[in-house]
């Protein structure tokens, strides 16, 4: 769908605040309440508005170990892609899989309580993976910025 | 820290799941009258587990069709180029990610771009200008998996 310079403004207020009301949002954006809902409706009917999403912490739920491990994968055996994302979803404490192209394979994030919980992880699961060749831990520090939002 | 029970995990599994439904929709799901729904949505975002909702938009739908995530490596240590680092990275609008870590490289972050032309430009033209800034490592995001 054809995403104008009016609709731009409506999505960059959206993204600057997420709980923002239709009437407050028409009058951020300079919209009759009318014409800012048929927009939005508009472009949550063209797949543009996706829907809205939590921002979690997981350290106030108790995960206070955040580990993003980049896997490079042996590339000789034929389903190795395949077989490891199965089997990497069965983890409860991993998500955020991804597919790379560059110097690794695949991406993915380790949640765990604390280090002994993540060791635990680390060796009875991950290690237990199928056709890894190569594994890299990047443990979080600090978030410097999350933001979801595009540059439009 | 909070303690939550498998109710609120179902709740937050829920809302991960479509984070616009109300109390009503999510109690629905769940197995909880409105009302106590709402109670436990309010508790999880008074305790700071839920810090907050954002709208989820296409980027395929906008024109920014290329994701890349980054390793970056400082090359001049110090507190001082740390904190000229982070002001000037968390400033370029295509970076969406930015994360202090431990391992490898120091920070890794997520740039979004509207096609691999445009990458370039912002990787010469505003990552490999950052004050401080080492060895990068681009990796090009094929798939989202699970």
């Amino acid at each position: 769908m054809q995403v104008d310079d009016v609709d731009r403004r409506i999505l960059r207020h959206l993204q600057d605040d997420g709980g923002l009301t239709m009437a407050e949002l028409a009058a951020r954006a300079g919209l009759s309440n009318g014409a800012c809902w048929r927009r939005v409706e508009k472009l949550e009917a063209g797949g543009v508005i996706e829907g809205r999403e939590l921002v979690l912490d997981y350290r106030a739920m108790g995960y206070a170990v955040e580990v993003f491990l980049r896997i490079t994968l042996d590339k000789t055996v034929g389903n190795a892609f395949d077989a490891f994302i199965a089997a990497a979803r069965d983890i409860p404490e991993v998500g955020g899989i991804q597919t790379l192209l560059g110097r690794v394979d695949i991406r993915m994030d380790v949640r765990a309580r604390d280090l002994a919980h993540y060791q635990e992880i680390y060796k009875e699961r991950i290690l237990a993976l199928p056709h890894i060749s190569d594994v890299e831990a990047l443990m979080l520090i600090s978030e410097v910025k999350n933001t979801g939002a595009l540059p439009i | 820290m909070m303690a939550l029970d498998e109710k609120d995990r179902a709740i937050l599994q829920a809302l991960r799941g479509d984070g616009g439904m109300n109390a009503a929709a999510v109690g629905k799901l769940v197995g909880l009258t409105q009302p106590a729904a709402w109670r436990r949505i309010r508790r999880l975002e008074e305790g700071g587990v839920i810090l907050g909702r954002r709208v989820r938009l296409n980027k395929m739908a906008l024109g920014f069709d290329v994701v890349v995530y980054l390793g970056v490596k400082l090359a001049a240590k110090g507190r001082v180029s740390l904190e000229d680092f982070e002001r000037a990275v968390c400033a370029i609008p295509e970076v969406q990610l930015v994360q202090h870590v431990l391992g490898v490289y120091d920070y890794r972050l997520k740039v979004v771009a509207r096609d691999l032309s445009d990458f370039e430009r912002i990787l010469r033209r505003r990552i490999m200008t950052l004050p401080g800034v080492g060895e990068v490592e681009s990796n090009v995001m094929l798939s989202e998996v699970g």
